[in-house]
């Protein structure tokens, strides 16, 4: 009855099976999910309202800072509130996730002193807030795009893959930190920091056209956050909107590679949290 | 059929030094953080603050299907560490461990509980955590809810409910789940006696249905009901296993050898301060059997010896006695005296059959004038009652903190005639 269950503990041990134990415990993937979600507006007044009102609130303030005061103009032919929105949207959901998955570990201490489970089950399941968040985002740009009577490109069938871009180097980002946030603290002082002078690396409150045949313009391109930015906009707001598709080789390069980096790391380490956590 | 068997089991920690000397800077982290990254050495000798701590060494037992396994040792002997490295939380060192079947470990109630979900989520997500599959937290739900007794509650946030309910309903999802092996940690320090009784009860079928058991537990009463074999644990090491009346024995030899006497033989270096300074603080038990070990029936001497270093000062002593978990049980104290420069000497006698089975912490204030604290010893011994008990058949913790004899008698004071 017993040998289906046999496994053998040793040091580095756990490598084996590691994948094959994560696909077993992916009902617990989904019920920390649910978690995280149900958790979310626990006690508050306007619930998930809120998470309608955060976006529409930094845009507006966003619009008024940089296309009023700032005066940064838009593409040609792109609404300036629509290009933040857009940008913002993508933006959010990476910065949210990338927070997300920073902090897992230490949120879940409890769990990782108590109980094993693969530990990557952790940022993984942490990313459902975010991509919640995405969703509602998204419906506010689409409602949005009708105010501004601006219409939605077919190029809106490449969008999951910017999607799963963005999934992957918050992961890569994120795994990272999350490793670090373990052992040192100051990582969780550092992310919201992180995450604030982020905003302005990437173009999310001005095109990328701004960048263009400035002496800095190739280490700007190596952001593959920019590379995505862009390109979510224009899978949006069409052609108009400033996408250089030659950037997506080295979006995508870049991206997976840092991805798979920390997640090497991540698993060299995951074996010793407990003892530092 | 061996169902686990370990072989040469250690566990190393480095405990860091490195913070004494100031908090570090951020250079300091980014360059130790760059090492790290760029070193394939495991084992940094650089670091010489670094020390090292085995927590388990050269461990080797196996344990058959159906063997119901105590677990004994003082606290820091390593009992939690292999409880830890068999539920893969923490991986050996070295050595390697095979378990054959399914294993679910206990090491806390209510493992991942969300305060702010309710009752009947919780059991979800516990179970999850747990390793049950949700076709199984369904099919034994009904079973938990009525195990825990918290039928009116499922729908109210965990974070209203009081700590008896939250530990009932964090052990009844634990209760359920169906593993071939079950690793309990300590639970039944927590909740009350009835729960406790239960908790007995549930371990015991576990046992009697033919799985494995293994059990960590201050309670050597409970570990005598349930378990057939017992591990004996002493700084990391497995120094002793067999037979489990034979290991608590041995246990309970040793635990009363424990250092229950402080001495500082040099003034200048002893606690205290330009008025006092204490010399000695020691206990002495009555031991009521050849096994010198403390039990409820041990009537307990405390000697505290002090340097008065004040000429005609007025002295008294004030000692409290706390349960481990903090809760002071009572506070006495002497007369005050007008001591000249010298030694000082205060007994204190605590009768037998007084206190309770546990651990406790005694704590002591030399008071000036009656009303000024001069020095006051936290924490200054540290020491076990063992459980005892005659003509009972019951083998739950004994609730309160103390357990006093008191004149209680029963009668009959009507006989019915049958006609």
């Amino acid at each position: 009855m017993a040998s289906q269950h046999s496994i053998t503990i040793k040091a580095g041990g756990s490598e084996k099976d590691y994948w094959k134990d994560l696909w077993l415990n992916r009902q617990l993937l989904w019920i920390l999910s649910k978690r995280d979600i149900s958790v979310r507006y626990k006690q508050t007044l306007l619930g998930v309202a809120w998470s309608v009102l955060r976006p529409i609130m930094t845009m507006t303030v966003m619009v008024f800072v940089f296309s009023y005061l700032a005066k940064i103009k838009s593409d040609p032919g792109v609404p300036y509130p629509l290009m933040v929105l857009s940008g913002l949207t993508i933006w959010t959901f990476f910065a949210n996730t990338f927070t997300q998955i920073s902090n897992s570990i230490l949120i879940n201490s409890n769990l990782v002193s108590k109980v094993y489970f693969p530990r990557l089950l952790m940022p993984l399941s942490s990313i459902a807030v975010g991509f919640v968040d995405f969703m509602i985002a998204f419906g506010i740009f689409l409602v949005m795009t009708i105010f501004f009577k601006h219409p939605i490109s077919w190029n809106i069938i490449f969008l999951p893959c910017f999607i799963l871009l963005t999934f992957i180097t918050s992961l890569g980002f994120g795994l990272f930190f999350a490793v670090l946030n373990v052992r040192f603290r100051d990582i969780g002082q550092l992310i919201p920091f992180l995450v604030q002078v982020g905003m302005y690396a990437v173009p999310v409150a001005y095109s990328s056209t701004l960048a263009k045949g400035t002496w800095f313009e190739k280490y700007y391109n190596l952001n593959p956050l920019v590379g995505i930015i862009d390109g979510f906009r224009w899978c949006l707001l069409g052609d108009k909107a400033y996408f250089n598709p030659q950037s997506l080789y080295s979006t995508t390069i870049i991206s997976f590679v840092i991805m798979i980096l920390s997640l090497i790391y991540f698993r060299k380490k995951e074996k010793t949290f407990v003892d530092h956590i | 059929m061996p169902v686990i068997v370990a072989e040469n089991i250690s566990k190393k920690y480095i405990i860091d030094h490195q913070r004494k000397s100031g908090s570090p800077s951020l250079r300091d982290i980014v360059s130790e953080k760059v090492d790290k990254l760029f070193s394939r050495k495991q084992d940094n000798s650089d670091f010489a603050e670094k020390e090292e701590f085995w927590a388990l060494r050269d461990v080797n037992f196996s344990i058959d299907q159906g063997d119901r396994i105590g677990i004994v040792g003082h606290n820091g002997a390593g009992k939690s560490t292999l409880l830890k490295i068999l539920s893969r939380i923490t991986e050996p060192t070295t050595g390697q461990i095979k378990i054959d079947g399914r294993i679910a470990s206990l090491l806390e109630v209510g493992t991942g509980f969300h305060p702010e979900l309710t009752g009947r989520e919780n059991i979800f997500l516990n179970g999850a955590i747990l390793g049950m599959a949700k076709s199984e937290i369904r099919q034994s739900f009904d079973a938990i809810v009525d195990f825990a007794g918290v039928e009116k509650f499922l729908d109210t946030p965990v974070k209203r409910y009081s700590s008896g309910m939250y530990v009932r309903l964090g052990f009844a999802i634990a209760a359920h789940l169906n593993p071939e092996i079950l690793i309990v940690d300590e639970v039944l320090a927590v909740g009350d006696t009835e729960f406790q009784k239960k908790c007995l009860g549930k371990m015991r079928d576990v046992s009697e249905s033919g799985r494995t058991l293994l059990f960590v537990s201050h309670n050597l009463t409970a570990i005598q009901a349930l378990c057939n074999k017992s591990f004996y644990f002493e700084k990391g090491m497995l120094i002793d296993q067999g037979e489990t009346t034979h290991i608590v024995t041995n246990y309970l030899s040793k635990v009363s050898h424990k250092s229950l006497e402080k001495h500082w033989d040099n003034i200048e270096s002893a606690p205290g301060n330009d008025q006092v300074r204490v010399k000695r603080f020691k206990l002495f038990p009555e031991y009521q059997d050849d096994l010198n070990h403390i039990d409820v029936r041990t009537p307990i001497n405390f000697q505290f010896e002090f340097w008065n270093l004040v000429e005609g000062a007025s002295l008294n002593l004030s000692m409290h006695l706390y349960t481990f978990t903090g809760e002071c049980i009572f506070n006495v104290g002497t007369q005050a005296e007008t001591f000249s420069k010298g030694l000082v000497s205060g007994v204190c006698e605590i009768p037998g059959h007084f206190l309770n089975d546990g651990s406790y912490v005694v704590s002591m204030m030399i008071v000036k004038d009656t009303s000024t604290v001069l020095y006051n010893m936290e924490e200054a011994l540290i020491f076990d009652i063992e459980d005892y008990r005659e003509n009972v058949t019951w083998y739950g913790k004994w609730p309160g903190y103390i357990r006093p004899q008191l004149n209680f008698s029963i009668r009959q004071t009507e006989h019915v005639v049958n006609d």
